[in-house]
């Protein structure tokens, strides 16, 4: 038997911050290809430190639901699952290439394969990508539009900035949109100024976070000027500067975020059989409209 | 479910395979014979031929026998002594590996709510249900075919407030994820950031349940409960006290084990006490060091402190890094008695409750502003600090 742990963050004070994990947990129980899947977070339950022990399964696969190889996924994840000999050096990477590692848990008699976050996965170019096409709603935009992927910054933690790029760089190589810009909320190039980076008329911006939160649906639209006030809304696109800003919301939210998981799983040696495909084909025909861009508001903490 | 006459055959292949050893159920194969025993029968012999009359006449072990180890399964695993607790059933396993260590509970409390039925009575009390509280939540094991048992059991869930409900007065819902949604808020809307807070809301069920989707729910509801109630009852609870709980944190929550000692007594009371969390706590400050309060009756333990408790004792090591200090203020003794009011109030969740023009509770609104419109200078209570030497 084989078991998926998406390991997510959580919030004790916004209860939607864990709608985006329970959805893409669900979508991977309707694929199949896993005998038991458990959603486990920092700051809901069951935690991190009790999920493993629920489980039947012997062979265990733990895909974290953050965006960057940092503190949580090199320090607090591994731990609380009590992965004793889980050293970062086991992923042998350079801040975006973790893979996974695989590690005995010390309080169950079980294998543990302890996957690189989904932020860093290659997949993950695509969701953005996917993203762009959902809040356009035109499946082949890119001529003449410019998108901008936002993060973080380094002032978190220097991977944050580099998950960024790396997606950037990949939707840049590919020759689909005019331009293609990595933007922080806390560092140059800042996401406040996002009108000065770009030429085109339009402009797609994508944040990559996880879940929608008080980054993405307080802060990053009043900085870049979408709205005065977060809690009147915003219009999708928005004028700003003379520009169309299309502002997509947290990325994480996308339904394509299940394949992700699934895929890195799967690079950990998952038989996940062809759910990605069939998990693909049930989000594209679920359309675009699984997504609300302006739901879930709120400060997580 | 198979039809029971299908089931013959796979009891025989086990008899011959080891042989059969379960709940007072014994079915072995010597020499040719099949012998066949049970708690309130004596042992007779049979063959192949004679197989479908002789077992016919202990047809609740051989449906029990079958429901347990061809449905259900999962040998050794929490979900199935869980489900052997639903409905009274001994502790087997456990037993038979000498690692249960009292079958009548964990302490005696307990005791008189662990009495176990044999399959006859078992079977008995199943036609009608057997109730369990896990909780807030009451939990009824059945028969699905009430008339012809044939072993098959269903589960159904709701509120314990709701036992007196009847069904059509609830929504009904068969998906156990859909225990997610019911437990994220309170009856007041607000959300529940622990699971196991007494503010369950009340008005649902889950009805005709399998055992894999009673357990899902249950875990849905309370996480990990079954999983570490089982490792307790296996004597295999691997309890975290405060200290190594706390100098295990790093990042913001690195400061807590600087918490002082009685500190860790009061936030305990504050927090894990029966009437904020349905856990017993089974940590303590150090395994040898008690903390002065009870951890509670609750019938799952709490093996370390939890998130929510990380988080507040980040803000009360905080807090406890100030100073003591002497304050002066002017206060008739009513109004000093009534902050005791409000905080008591507050404490115990009682604001909503006291009425408009209750005005002789010290708690109510028109009572703290009129104290606030007299005693507060510029937004807090008009004091002097009394330098202390
Ligand atoms: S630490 Fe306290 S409040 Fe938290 S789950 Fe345990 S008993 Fe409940």
């Amino acid at each position: 038997m084989q078991a998926l742990v998406i390991a997510a963050h959580g919030s004790h004070l916004n209860p939607d911050a864990s709608d985006p994990t329970y959805a893409h947990a669900d979508a991977v129980r309707e694929a199949g290809a896993f005998d038991e899947v458990r959603e486990a977070f920092w700051k809901e339950e069951p935690h991190f430190r009790e999920v493993v022990r629920t489980l039947e399964s012997e062979e265990v696969f733990v895909v974290p639901l953050f965006i960057s190889e940092g503190y949580f996924t090199e320090q607090v994840i591994p731990r609380e699952l009590r992965l004793e000999e889980w050293d970062p050096e086991r992923w042998d990477s350079d801040g975006t290439d973790a893979s996974q590692a695989t590690l005995e848990a010390t309080d169950v008699e079980k294998t543990v394969h302890y996957c690189g976050p989904v932020g860093t996965h290659d997949a993950m170019t695509d969701v953005i990508v996917s993203r762009a096409e959902s809040v356009t709603d035109d499946p082949d935009v890119g001529e003449g539009v410019g998108l901008a992927v936002v993060g973080h910054g380094t002032e978190r933690n220097e991977n944050s900035a580099k998950a960024i790029e790396y997606h950037a760089d990949r939707i840049r190589g590919r020759d689909r949109f005019e331009e293609v810009k990595a933007l922080f909320m806390d560092e140059e190039p800042e996401v406040d100024d996002v009108t000065d980076y770009f030429e085109s008329d339009d402009v797609v911006v994508v944040p990559l976070f996880v879940a929608d939160g008080y980054h993405t649906q307080e802060d990053i639209p009043e900085d870049m000027g979408l709205t005065d006030d977060f809690r009147e809304g915003w219009e999708i696109p928005a004028i700003v500067d003379g520009v169309r800003l299309w502002y997509a919301g947290a990325v994480g939210t996308e339904e394509l975020m299940a394949d992700v998981i699934l895929e890195r799983a799967a690079d950990a040696g998952a038989d996940v059989g062809d759910s990605i495909e069939t998990g693909r084909e049930a989000a594209e025909s679920a359309g675009d409209d699984g997504t609300d861009p302006n739901a879930g508001a709120g400060a997580g903490d | 479910m198979s039809d029971p006459a299908n089931r013959v055959e796979p009891l025989l292949e086990s008899a011959r395979d080891g042989g059969v050893r379960f709940d007072g159920f014994r079915l072995e194969r010597t020499d040719g014979a099949y012998v066949l025993e049970t708690s309130e029968t004596d042992r007779i012999e049979f063959d192949e031929a004679t197989a479908d009359d002789a077992l016919s006449t202990v047809a609740e072990y051989v449906s029990n026998w079958w429901y347990w180890q061809r449905v259900v399964e999962g040998d050794g695993t929490a979900r199935r002594a869980f489900l052997r607790w639903c409905e009274r059933a001994p502790p087997i396993e456990a037993e038979a590996n000498g690692e249960i260590a009292d079958a009548d509970g964990i302490d005696g409390s307990r005791e008189a709510d662990e009495r176990s039925l044999p399959v006859p009575d078992r079977y008995e009390a199943l036609r009608d249900g057997v109730d369990r509280e896990w909780g807030q939540l009451r939990i009824t094991t059945r028969f699905v075919d009430v008339d012809e048992p044939d072993g098959e059991r269903v589960y159904d869930l709701w509120h314990a407030d709701d036992a007196g409900t009847d069904l059509a007065e609830l929504d009904v819902y068969d998906d156990p994820r859909e225990a997610r949604e019911i437990a994220t808020y309170d009856d007041d809307g607000r959300y529940r950031p622990l699971n196991t807070a007494p503010t369950l809301p009340s008005g649902w069920a889950f009805t005709g349940c399998s055992g894999e989707e009673l357990v899902e729910a249950v875990e849905f509801f309370y996480p990990a409960t079954v999983a570490n109630w089982h490792r307790e009852r296996l004597e295999t609870l691997d309890v975290d006290h405060w200290l190594e709980t706390a100098e295990r944190q790093t990042g913001i929550y690195d400061v807590i084990d600087e918490l002082p000692r009685e500190a860790v007594d009061w936030m305990a009371e504050a927090c894990c006490v029966d009437s904020q969390c349905l856990r017993r706590r089974e940590w303590e400050y150090e395994a040898d060091d008690e903390l002065a309060i009870d951890g509670g009756d609750g019938q799952f333990p709490c093996r370390e402190p939890c998130s929510l408790v990380i988080a507040a004792a980040r803000k009360w090591t905080i807090l406890e890094s100030e100073d003591e200090r002497t304050y002066e203020l002017e206060l008739t003794t009513s109004e000093f008695n009534q902050l005791a009011e409000l905080i008591d109030a507050v404490a115990e969740g009682r604001t909503d409750e006291i009425r408009e023009a209750d005005v002789y509770d010290g708690a109510n609104r028109y009572r703290a502003r009129y104290l606030r419109a007299k005693r507060f200078d510029d937004g807090s209570l008009e004091a002097r600090t009394r330098g202390e030497q």
